[in-house]
């Protein structure tokens, strides 16, 4: 769908390998086991439910997808227990063919009838299962016409499906067990994938093994994986201490410093992109924030470009960017940013228009208050930048930093200024990107509370149109428009830093850390 | 001595129901909802629908009374519900963390006497003396010690003298001892060096007072050596504070825990606490409240117990 | 609360003319520790005079510099001034710690004394309550009722954290107030009193409150140690001040844990504000009691 020399591009922009003997192709070795940390530990172990990676990351391995993105060339997207499909010249049905011989780890067959009852499943769940992603696949009719055929039909046109069928969410479930109980899922692991599952220790470890079973009888390599669930200042000394050999959603900038000081010789660091941005979201129902120039003015205030280097070397917040992740093929080009506000490079001539602008709206002494998480990686860093930024152009800011729960609370309550909240999903595509930048009747996270319908307008337009380039064009439109309206204004990109072990191969970093994480072809170098 | 025991453990009882009632409501008032923590926390656009559908699966949409109903009467079979973030059973959520903080617990007490039982009586002998002095400001300092900064400088010190830290995750003793101790005894101190210092205080004004008695003049007058006073009499008087303490400072050993844990990222009790708080699991912290009361109530209640045991006149009045 | 665990005394504030002179020459550690905390106000006090910098001033160009000249106690991970957090960080400290120690104290001796002198019902239903109270570790307690206030700053100090702190004070000094009251109560004079037909309120005010005060200075003067570290301690899990208000616990808390591996001065200095601050306070705790209760002096 998208075309390969923008996925290359894409995929440039990331990965910079340090250390040594990184590029010459080796052959796989087979053996071995992958021990990685995660930071934070499933509430329950069923994918449809989910949003979080510390499901991801030790689930994945355990479950096959219908298809998914390929880690190598993001956002291509590769064939799992689907060897090959085809897209009806009307783009309004997608036909998959499903492998043979696919067996669950209980050595049960895989047919189209489960991808099916999965599909089913997250389209229309049965009563008290959780789909988080429904609305999402609303438009699809799923059929299992033989065995190993499974199609996709259209109710309306729609775009980017093949990268929303490659969720890693996904995860396709055994029919006939579902049947018997649709929320096995939750507490039980029954999948296809190239590991099957030894056990959870709560809050403390969680182990897989080589499933011989497996499709592909070439995969995986691995004997197997154990993961550590440790809290993310665990991270460093565990990796230095050897207990582990990676975490795979992303350390900061001094993390990466302490690791190659102490034990540079043994590591290999991918740095890039992450599909994950901080931005202000200005309650529009509250004065002065209804007020375009005010909006305006305080996002000029902050310096993104000068911020982005001092700020990239404490924290994960880097990249200057709009709505759509920078580098991405659909997101605006720095010159267009430039003339945006707030994107401008010349801070001073910014800070000083913002000046007049608030004076002319009649918020020469503005005082307000910005709520954030009480999070300290990037959220307070974030805050405390911006509440610098605005006492130099003299609008004081008191900085409320909730827990998480209060501060939902908050926001969905609409009981706030200004708020630092962060935009991201599994992937790049506009349709989910945009999703906080819409009126609150079309999204449930709409939390600016404006009621500009030409925003919602292009994007109901984007969502229906399959050609790319076309696509393109609406979706910088829709981008340009909401960055000049300033409802939300993006602070700065996240910059995604992995720092594993060299011997780590067939690992590659995506823009996103909910991706390549099944390992079936990761193996050790040792 | 039946009585006395019979009577403390009947107060118990409404003191238990109280806090019981106490943490229900008061919780309750608490802002923020499990439900929309757990599904959009990571920013995925979930319909209100989702999460109403979730919340009455969890059955949060009934009224407070009925809630609340439910609630006590499954107190009554003795059983804390299922955390509303993981759905396992608050009982098995708690005792996957109980080994690993007890232990911590329990190290941290025995550190605490052996420094506090020879330190107090050291000082107490060579009163006013420069020993005196300054075992005085070493447990006065301990006092106002963060155990969580402890804790950091202890990490610190590990790190740039030894280039070593403790192994993540819990090794049961009976597994491996070795890296078991390696691991807690960094966390044990940081919480046990305050607990010392409170016992070495008390240990000191206790013998002080003890030795000003009576009794204590008389077998001195009699020529008996000062180590066997020490040992006979004034040792066992002087306990009885010690022990008064050790039941009181099991609420900064709580307390001590909540922080230190996630100062060396130790799964207990702990963090658990403070997961369930952040998350707003009802049912998680109503469980643990319920717990760390009731060991708390019985702690101090066993103290009662000593306290009579050793001194006859408080269970005579 | 080990630093008062011993019996409060029946007596009431020496009166000798002297007074303040002979507490400097029985306590000179506890006139230490009453310097120390006067240093404290001075610096809460005269913040912007003694500091350098403005607290929560961002200077990147400084990032994360060791102790020198320019910032004697070094910089954070954005350049700001360690020394000038810490000076402005004692106006929370003692605000947070004097304000919920206070009204926690005050709070208690009320609940304690009425408990004591009315006896009865009143002291039953009293009793139980403080029972359930101090059935709650103190952290757990403050930790629940800061999630379930949120934060309310009144002039930038955060109200609802001081009631967080003051409630967990409240039942262990109703507890001493009680037992006071009641050695008071059985003193014969009161029962004149009784018999006279004073009032409730006279016999309150003219012989009940005298004799409490000095448990009730004592018991101010520990709880205050006792709240500056429970309010670093909120800080530290993130559920007291909040950034970038200049806070001790806050201080060592959230990134910090990234930092202070290589720049161990933005731990160490904090650390210390706190073990002093609480230190002296402990201190002239010690020394007030040992002042005040003469049974202890030999």
């Amino acid at each position: 769908m998208m075309r390969s020399s923008l996925s290359r591009l894409v995929v440039c922009t990331a990965a910079l390998i340090v250390g040594v003997g990184a590029a010459a192709a080796q052959t796989p070795k087979k053996g071995g086991i992958l021990n990685f940390s995660v930071v934070a530990e499933p509430p329950n172990y069923d994918c449809h439910g989910s949003t979080t990676f510390a499901l991801v990351h030790p689930i994945a391995p355990h479950y096959s997808l219908l298809v998914k993105f390929d880690g190598k060339e993001y956002p291509k997207v590769i064939p799992d227990l689907a060897e090959s499909w085809t897209v009806a010249p009307d783009k309004m049905t997608y036909t998959f063919k499903i492998r043979s011989g696919v067996k669950f780890h209980d050595g049960s067959p895989l047919t189209s009838e489960d991808v099916k009852a999965s599909y089913d499943r997250i389209i229309n769940p049965p009563e008290g299962v959780v789909s988080i992603r429904k609305a999402y696949y609303a438009d699809l009719i799923v059929s299992a016409p033989d065995p190993n055929t499974v199609v996709f039909k259209l109710k309306n046109p729609m775009a980017g499906v093949m990268e929303a069928l490659a969720s890693p969410f996904n995860c396709i479930y055994s029919a006939a067990k579902l049947k018997q109980n649709p929320r096995y899922p939750e507490t039980e692991i029954l999948g296809s994938g190239a590991f099957s599952f030894v056990g959870h220790v709560k809050g403390s470890t969680w182990e897989g093994k080589r499933f011989d079973g497996y499709y592909n009888t070439e995969r995986p390599y691995l004997d197997g994986y154990k993961i550590f669930f440790v809290k993310s200042a665990a991270v460093v000394p565990g990796i230095l201490g050897g207990q582990f050999d990676a975490e795979f959603r992303g350390r900061n900038p001094q993390e990466k410093g302490q690791l190659l000081d102490k034990a540079k010789d043994n590591l290999q660091v991918f740095e890039g992109t992450w599909v994950n941005n901080l931005m202000l979201v200005f309650n529009t129902t509250r004065k002065p924030f209804d007020d375009v120039k005010v909006r305006q003015a305080l996002s000029m205030a902050i310096d993104r470009w000068g911020g982005s280097d001092a700020l990239s070397k404490i924290s994960i917040l880097k990249f200057v960017g709009g709505v759509m992740r920078p580098g991405y093929s659909m997101s605006l080009p720095e010159a267009e940013l430039v003339k945006l506000p707030g994107y401008s490079k010349d801070i001073n001539k910014s800070r000083e228009d913002a000046k007049k602008m608030l004076e002319a709206a009649g918020a020469k002494d503005l005082k307000f208050k910005l709520l954030n998480r009480n999070i300290a990686e990037p959220y307070t860093p974030a805050g405390i930048y911006s509440i610098d930024q605005w006492r130099r152009i003299g609008v004081m800011v008191e900085h409320e930093q909730l827990e998480t729960k209060l501060y939902q609370d908050r926001v969905a309550k609409g009981d706030f200024d200004v708020a630092v909240e962060f935009q991201a999903d599994f992937m790049d595509d506009p349709t989910a990107q945009f999703a906080k930048f819409l009126t609150k009747q079309l999204s449930p996270s709409g939390y600016s509370g404006h009621t500009d319908t030409k925003i919602d307008d292009l994007y109901q337009k984007q969502r229906r149109i399959a050609d790319p380039d076309e696509r393109t064009k609406i979706v910088r439109e829709m981008e340009q428009y909401a960055l000049t309206q300033a409802y939300n204004v993006p602070i700065l990109w996240w910059q995604r830093i992995i720092v594993i072990n060299k011997k780590i191969k067939g690992w590659y970093m995506t823009p996103s850390h909910y991706l390549w994480q099944d390992l079936t072809e990761v193996w050790l170098d040792q | 001595m039946v009585w006395f025991l019979i009577r403390r453990l009947l107060l118990v009882i409404p003191t238990l129901i109280g806090v019981a009632v106490a943490v229900f409501f008061l919780i309750r008032v608490m802002p923020g909802d499990v439900v929309v923590v757990k599904l959009r926390a990571d920013g995925a656009a979930v319909s209100e629908e989702t999460i109403q559908a979730e919340r009455r699966r969890l059955g949060l949409d009934k009224p407070l009374y009925q809630q609340f109903a439910d609630y006590m009467v499954g107190l009554t079979r003795l059983d804390l519900g299922k955390s509303l973030w993981t759905g396992d059973s608050v009982a098995r959520e708690i005792a996957i963390r109980i080994p690993v903080s007890f232990q911590i617990a329990l190290m941290a007490t025995i550190i605490a006497v052996l420094i506090a039982l020879p330190l107090g009586t050291i000082s107490a002998l060579y009163r006013d003396t420069w020993i005196d002095h300054s075992v005085r400001v070493l447990a006065v300092s301990g006092l106002a010690i963060p155990s969580f900064w402890l804790g950091m400088l202890i990490i610190l010190a590990l790190l740039s003298l030894f280039n070593w830290l403790p192994k993540i995750g819990y090794v049961s003793i009976f597994e491996d001892p070795l890296t078991n101790l390696s691991a807690l005894i960094w966390p044990a101190i940081s919480v046990g060096y305050r607990y010392a210092a409170v016992s070495t205080r008390m240990m000191r004004s206790a013998l002080l007072e003890v030795m000003r008695e009576d009794y204590i003049r008389t077998a001195r007058a009699k020529g008996v050596w000062t180590s066997l006073i020490m040992r006979r009499h004034a040792l066992r008087n002087a306990l009885l504070p010690v022990v008064t303490v050790i039941g009181l400072e099991f609420a900064f050993l709580i307390g001590g825990l909540v922080v230190t844990e996630q100062v060396f990222n130790i799964n207990g009790i702990g963090k658990l606490f403070v997961d369930a708080t952040a998350r707003g699991d009802f049912n998680l912290i109503q469980g643990l409240v319920l717990f760390i009361a009731t060991i708390f109530i019985f702690v101090n209640l066993l103290v009662d117990i000593l306290y009579a045991w050793l001194d006859p006149r408080i269970r005579l009045s | 609360m080990a630093t008062v665990a011993s019996t409060p005394t029946t007596e009431a504030l020496p009166k000798r003319p002297n007074a303040v002179w002979q507490f400097i020459r029985s306590e000179p550690l506890g006139i230490f520790g009453f310097l120390i905390i006067l240093l404290y106000v001075v610096c809460a006090l005269g913040a912007p005079w003694i500091a350098h910098y403005h607290p929560e001033a961002i200077d990147f160009a400084a990032m994360l510099s060791a102790p020198g000249e320019a910032h004697w106690f070094g910089t954070d991970q954005y350049g700001r001034d360690v020394f000038s957090r810490i000076v402005y960080g004692s106006r929370t400290a003692l605000a947070v710690g004097i304000l919920s120690a206070f009204i926690g104290c005050t709070l208690g001796a009320v609940l304690g004394a009425a408990s004591g002198y009315f006896g009865g019902r009143i002291d039953t239903a009293i009793q139980r309550v403080v029972d359930i109270m101090l059935s709650f570790p103190i952290i757990v307690l403050a930790m629940v009722v800061v999630s379930v206030l949120g934060k309310q700053s009144v002039l930038g100090i955060d109200t609802n954290l001081i009631a967080a702190i003051a409630l967990p004070i409240i039942p262990k000094m109703a507890r001493v107030a009680r037992s006071s009251t009641l050695s008071i109560v059985a003193m014969p004079f009161i029962d004149a009193a009784r018999a006279a037909g004073f009032s409730h309120k006279r016999i309150i005010l003219r012989h009940i409150l005298p004799n409490i005060v000095a448990p009730y200075l004592i018991m101010v003067t520990a709880f205050v140690a006792q709240a500056i570290l429970l309010e670093a301690s909120l800080s530290f899990l993130g559920l007291g001040v909040t950034e970038p208000t200049p806070a001790w616990g806050l201080m060592l808390s959230g990134a910090s844990a990234d930092f202070y591996q290589t720049a161990p001065w933005m731990i160490l200095f904090p650390g210390i504000a706190i073990t002093l601050a609480v230190f002296a306070f402990n201190l002239f705790g010690d020394s007030l009691r040992d002042w005040l209760d003469p049974k202890l002096k030999s």
